[in-house]
């Protein structure tokens, strides 16, 4: 018995070794990237440690003011208008959407709900070309229209799907005795799941800012003069000046970029979690 | 139908109109009309010009770079999404067993997968991997000299594979939440058997799990075959060095928007939605074979 005690014991600390190591080895580069934006150009590459023997703020100042006459509070500016209007919108249309799939009754809503599951695999380049002449034509190109009037019609079909599974496990009783009380669909919409779909909602929130804050491709696309940069547009700035000598500034400025996307991750973490989860258990 | 009915119904296509018009406007519709493009030549500027299959033909015959560019997407999927997943099994293995501060090692191991797609660890990723960058430092601590990694083309795709596994944990939450479901006592009826471990997971952890393995191994496919946002980024936008991280996606974004041969890159994406659908297919098909539903039907 004792040896078997011993046995777990040694299993348990071999466990706790194993998954602390791993966990190094998965923050060191991101910590690694925080420490060089502290560090001096020159020791950036030569120094070992990841304390910087010299700090400075230098990189950060440096790469604030990236061009002449504009700076990276620019690109945030734009990059938190862009990532603002999408959250709205997803809330909005999304939410209106999940609750018709999830709670009311209509002609062809087998068919809408499967075309809409499709669209959930769908790559965005099938769409991309035709889209792309539509907003050349409208004359959007080189403006944020592209990149936020398609979140109000509930394009982004994962956060329909996660308020439907969300919604579906609303009690139905609370619908009834609402309509017993002479509530219409509207009202319970308002008055019954919106309120209770709050964690849902705020799941769809978060990763609506997250994945609008990161995104590169269609950013790359249709922004092309500077004054209209996001950040992650403002980044590709350091690689296209190419010059090798601003490795601190592009160090400083991407711990800037993702600083949001984390401060948000460690408030919000339960609903990011389980949004996750969600997603993946109940398909 | 009752006219209490009618007017229910048509409240609810109100609820539905957004979703409705997005999807005929910027998603089917959009989805028919780039099929058609696929059979043109198409500048944006002047109006779209037939010209049959030749779009194909040339992807086919006469490309090269598109044959690169299957070639690097194929290695990279078959490598990242096998890796990737096993990582992230045994990790969640790991931590299911009620480990203290789990919130804490969950968070670290999620954090990559959250910062993951930016263009910021692309960027930090290009300087790991660099001649004088913290890999090959580490490398030096046991004597071997390393190359410089991202500039080297028989290189290249495995830093981007490496990024990517170093991705797992948002598989890992998906399948700890899955792990999670696993009813206790079909652990303690095993154990009252005499099943050890081992047997335990082949019996009732892996097929418990098979829908959730199944739905990572699906998406996360997806996800790999249309990656763009790190390749673009080390590259420079070039898919180089002598096109090893030339992504399927990249080259046709190089075909749209960098040559303007729009006809071309609707055929590419119409080709990669064919592939996508056949592949998705064929893992359905296999999963009836492998992925065990409590309910015993299909999904």
């Amino acid at each position: 018995m004792t040896v078997q005690k011993k046995k777990i014991k040694v299993g348990r600390v071999i466990t706790y070794v194993v998954i602390t190591l791993i966990g190094i080895i998965m923050l060191y580069p991101v910590l690694w990237l925080l420490s060089s934006s502290f560090k001096p150009e020159n020791i950036i590459f030569s120094e070992e440690g990841l304390w910087p023997s010299h700090f400075t703020l230098q990189n950060y100042i440096q790469g604030w003011h990236i061009i002449d006459g504009m700076s990276f509070g620019l690109f945030f500016k734009n990059s938190l208008i862009i990532s603002s209007i999408n959250v709205i919108a997803n809330l909005i249309s999304c939410s209106m959407v999940a609750y018709a799939f999830a709670r009311l009754n209509f002609p062809l809503k087998k068919l809408w709900f499967g075309c809409m599951l499709m669209t959930l695999m769908l790559p965005v380049h099938v769409t991309l070309v035709p889209q792309y002449a539509i907003f050349h034509y409208l004359g959007w190109i080189n403006t944020f229209l592209p990149l936020t009037v398609p979140k109000f019609f509930a394009t982004d079909a994962f956060f329909v799907f996660l308020l439907v599974q969300f919604i579906r496990g609303i009690p139905k009783e609370l619908d009834e005795s609402a309509i017993m009380d002479g509530c219409g669909i509207i009202r319970i919409y308002f008055k019954i799941v919106l309120p209770l779909a709050v964690p849902s909602l705020i799941t769809t929130a978060i990763f609506s800012f997250i994945w609008t804050w990161d995104d590169f491709f269609s950013q790359m696309l249709y922004l092309n003069s500077t004054d209209k940069y996001t950040v992650t547009l403002g980044l590709k700035l350091f690689l296209d000046s190419s010059g090798n000598s601003e490795w601190g500034a592009m160090f400083a400025m991407s711990v800037l970029s993702i600083l949001p996307i984390t401060i948000i991750f460690f408030f919000f973490q339960k609903y990011i979690v389980e949004g996750i989860a969600t997603s993946g258990i109940k398909g | 139908m009752s006219k209490r009915n009618k007017k229910n119904s048509a409240i609810a296509y109100g609820f539905l109109t957004p979703w409705l018009i997005g999807f005929f406007g910027l998603v089917l519709g959009p989805m028919i009309v780039s099929l058609y493009l696929s059979f043109t030549q198409y500048n944006l500027l002047t109006a779209p010009h037939w010209v049959g299959f030749s779009n194909y033909k040339t992807m086919f015959q006469d490309d090269p770079n598109f044959w690169s560019s299957v070639r690097v997407t194929a290695v990279y999927c078959v490598l990242s999404v096998p890796t990737q997943l096993l990582a992230a099994l045994l990790v969640a293995l790991l931590l299911k067993k009620g480990i203290k501060g789990i919130r804490i090692y969950r968070t670290v191991y999620y954090l990559p997968s959250l910062l993951g797609g930016s263009v910021a660890i692309a960027i930090l990723w290009q300087n790991i991997f660099n001649s004088d960058g913290i890999f090959n430092r580490f490398l030096g601590l046991f004597g071997i000299k390393g190359q410089a990694w991202i500039s080297n083309p028989d290189y290249a795709i495995y830093t981007l594979v490496l990024l990517s596994i170093w991705q797992f944990g948002a598989s890992m939450i998906i399948f700890l939440a899955g792990l999670k479901q696993i009813p206790e006592d079909l652990y303690e009826a095993a154990q009252i058997d005499g099943a050890n471990r081992f047997h335990q997971f082949r019996a009732i952890t892996l097929p418990m799990l098979s829908p959730v393995i199944f739905f990572n191994l699906v998406m996360e496919v997806i996800k790999s075959l249309q990656s763009f946002t790190s390749a673009y980024i080390i590259s420079g936008g070039t898919g180089g060095p002598v096109n090893s991280t030339l992504f399927y996606t990249l080259y046709l974004y190089q075909n749209g928007f960098g040559y303007f041969k729009m006809g071309y890159a609707a055929a590419m994406a119409w080709l990669l939605l064919i592939v996508l659908a056949v592949i998705t297919g064929f893992l359905f098909l296999t999963s009836r074979y492998w992925v065990h539903y409590e309910d015993g039907g299909i999904r």
